[in-house]
């Protein structure tokens, strides 16, 4: 692997299932009695989060305490843009502070990327989303989730599935992300969105597109719901809520078009009753918290594989 | 006044020739000119213009000294090549008044690297609701002739169609920063696939477009004189062309357009780096519409090369893609990137270049004394280049405050060696004086 994670395009195949793989081992710790690896001890993980995200922050903070790493939460109020401390000025305190990995949220798309190569820092850099552009842990765990479920566990395992991705593609680093690794993984992607929210030059993207959610679901394997952002309501990017959720929400009705063993994803947090109603969110379909659970174990696999070098993460009994 | 006798200038890339300069102006033109009090340049193997005349320029003084003063700015535009700057209004405070273009005239004139012409804000502090004092501007020692709200576009309809009627009374120009607000909120890079990529807000090519059109249709209505700046989409080229094809068929109002030395150069690819460095407003396009620009300049559809010179400060640059500011430096650099992509490619000879960067922007910015040919009689503002050496660009060895130039680390051809203003080198031997 390299030495950051900054895109989903970061990773190889092999990368990817490497990833996959280790956080499958790191999940199993949750079954023994001491869910801790000491595969860390000794260097420093800062959780810098400059928009506030705790879901993704708690989940870097427990994946970095149970590999014993030292963990620093860094929560930067507003970025240079509303004049706070510079990114670069924050970079150089972390720097001297002597963080191993910066685990980095901004919203400025690229800031991540700006972390890791403009010689402020010499620690590994996760990108833990950026702006509109990329969220790759997200999209690990989403693809970890997938592969228990619809892979087998296997190398491989998502070889030819088909995942929809529902909603606002235009503002989602995890559409992103997704669409970038899944392909990866060789599973076929299709973004399903209103016009208005699809991204100038998405049919470059390696994904099909579609603006009709109904033809959709019945071949899908699995179908992510994104989150509709409050303030995309006031945009103009479509009329109303009611006709967004009419059009593009997965409801009852829709979910009974689905196969068998086709899973509901999302990526949190929801907006219930606008893009998923409360009876799919919370069907036996849904995977939304094992979602949670995976991310941990991924994020264990991405920190130590960043970090941790050669040796293998789960060995014997300590 | 110390004379001097340049030896063997290839003017305008023609055969060796002799050029004295005496008391301001051009003495002679010849072959074999000696004088025997007059300082001697050998200008073997240099290329003479007339020195070069920047539409676009922004010198940042009053309110911005730590990025740029009036008199690091003239230094830069002497070091390349310029004789002549206009010196864009949206300082602080904005250049709107007879006071402030005043003042900054009169600060070129101290600083004597180059002649500075103050552009007139458009409209009151650039914020696009009520006309400046257009005519009191015109009317000052710094005898204002181009306005505009640069960096701002002039989008109200209506307050657009007055300016340029108004300008009519002293023979002024509106020169646009065509960009439709609405379609730009928040915009951070070309709009096309790579924006969605890297997740950057888009600048559609259609904002500059849809305003370039609007603005030609105005003047044409209003028998005005329309300028616009820093064209750089492949469909601004189209309409601009279209329009000045009607221009041509009717007489009465005109359109000019000019183009940036980076939209000549570079693509929206850089932002891959997501360094800010290469954020600029336009912004960097597709190598289809540097294509497009190039052609356009080549066939005259595009009338002016302007530098769009924008320093900041480091810290300016130094940061996130979105909390970065927009612009480039582009003085020093500015005719070795007209040599790489027009000249060396065979698109535009000497004479091109003399018209695109001397003749053409004096004669929109109504600058009697500059853009003049290489004839006796004429001022002495010219420029010795020499076409044949190459050179690594060094952000440090800019004359400039500022260190923002895209072009650092990257091999141009070309150098000035001697820019003289009436007479009188302000850069020899590749050296300020």
């Amino acid at each position: 692997m390299k030495r950051h994670l900054l895109s989903a395009a970061d990773l190889s195949r092999d990368d990817a299932e490497l990833v996959l793989t280790t956080a499958d081992e790191m999940r199993s710790l949750a079954d023994r009695p001491i869910k801790k690896l000491p595969a860390l001890r000794g260097r420093t993980v800062v959780n810098l989060f400059f928009e506030d995200s705790t879901r993704t922050r708690i989940s870097f903070e427990a994946a970095a305490k149970r590999l014993s790493a030292d963990v620093i939460n860094f929560a930067a109020k507003g970025s240079s843009l509303s004049k706070g401390e510079s990114l670069k000025d924050t970079a150089l305190t972390l720097e001297a502070m002597g963080a191993d990995a910066v685990v980095v949220r901004h919203g400025s798309s690229g800031a991540p990327h700006r972390l890791a190569h403009s010689g402020w820092v010499r620690s590994s850099v996760v990108n833990a989303g950026d702006g509109t552009h990329e969220h790759p842990t997200q999209a690990l765990l989403d693809a970890f989730t997938m592969w228990k479920h619809l892979g087998e566990s296997k190398p491989g395992g998502l070889e030819g599935r088909r995942v929809a991705i529902v909603g606002d593609v235009l503002h989602s680093r995890v559409a992103r992300s997704n669409a970038l690794l899944l392909r990866t993984l060789g599973a076929e992607v299709t973004l399903v969105a209103p016009p208005t929210l699809f991204p100038v030059g998405v049919e470059s993207w390696p994904v099909e597109t579609s603006y009709d959610l109904d033809g959709v679901l019945p071949k899908a394997d699995a179908v992510m719901m994104l989150r509709v952002q409050r303030e995309r309501m006031n945009g103009g990017f479509f009329p109303t809520p009611r006709e967004y959720s009419r059009r593009y929400g997965l409801d009852a009705r829709r979910m009974a078009t689905l196969q068998d063993h086709t899973i509901v994803m999302h990526p949190g947090p929801m907006v219930r009753g606008m893009e998923i109603t409360a009876d799919v969110a919370d069907s036996a379909r849904s995977v939304i918290v094992e979602q949670v659970t995976n991310g941990v174990a991924v994020r264990m696999a991405v920190l130590y594989l960043l970090l941790g070098g050669a040796e293998p993460a789960v060995g014997g009994e300590e | 006044m110390t004379s001097y006798l340049i030896k063997n200038a290839s003017i305008l890339g023609g055969a060796p020739t002799d050029l004295l300069l005496e008391e301001g102006v051009i003495a002679q033109v010849d072959t074999g000119l000696s004088a025997k009090d007059a300082e001697v340049v050998d200008a073997s193997g240099l290329v003479a213009l007339p020195g070069l005349v920047d539409l676009h320029t922004h010198l940042r003084e009053p309110g911005r000294e730590d990025a740029e003063t009036v008199d690091s700015g003239t230094a830069a535009a002497a070091l390349g090549g310029f004789t002549a700057v206009h010196a864009m209004a949206n300082t602080d405070p904005v250049a709107d008044t007879a006071g402030v273009v005043e003042q900054v005239w009169r600060l070129g004139r101290e600083a004597g690297h180059c002649d500075v012409y103050p552009v007139g804000a458009v409209t009151v502090g650039l914020a696009g609701e009520r006309l400046a004092e257009l005519g009191a501007m015109a009317d000052s020692a710094a005898r204002v002739r181009v306005f505009s709200d640069d960096g701002k576009c002039v989008s109200d309809a209506v307050l657009m169609r007055r300016a340029l009627e108004y300008v009519k009374a002293f023979d002024g120009v509106i020169a646009q920063h065509a960009q439709e607000p609405r379609l730009t909120e928040g915009a951070q890079m070309n709009e096309g696939e790579l924006s969605g990529r890297l997740g950057l807000a888009g600048w559609p090519a259609v904002a500059e477009e849809a305003v370039i059109a609007r603005d030609c249709l105005l003047a044409a209505h209003v028998g005005s004189r329309l300028h616009v700046c820093h064209v750089s989409t492949a469909g601004s080229v189209e309409i601009v062309r279209d329009a000045k094809a009607r221009a041509a068929r009717e007489g009465g109002w005109s359109v000019t357009a000019e183009v940036c030395p980076h939209h000549l150069l570079l693509t929206d690819e850089l932002a891959t780096t997501y360094d800010p460095i290469y954020k600029v407003n336009p912004p960097l396009r597709t190598s289809r519409d540097v294509e497009a620009l190039r052609a356009g300049l080549a066939d005259g559809t595009i009338d002016v090369v302007a530098t769009d010179h924008a320093p900041h400060p480091h810290e300016d640059k130094d940061c996130e893609w979105a909390a970065a500011a927009f612009g480039m430096l582009g003085l020093e650099t500015a005719l070795s990137i007209v040599q790489e992509t027009m000249v060396d490619p065979g698109l535009l000879d000497w004479a091109g270049v003399a018209e695109r960067m001397s003749h053409a922007p004096a004669r929109i910015g109504r600058v009697a004394d500059h853009g003049r040919s290489l004839e006796a009689g004429q001022p002495a503002n010219l420029v010795l280049y020499d076409p044949a050496v190459r050179r690594v660009v060094e952000a440090s060895e800019s004359a400039s405050l500022s260190r923002n130039t895209p072009y650092a680390g990257m091999e141009l051809p070309g150098r000035v060696m001697a820019t003289f203003l009436r007479g009188r080198p302000t850069v020899l031997d590749g050296k300020l004086q």
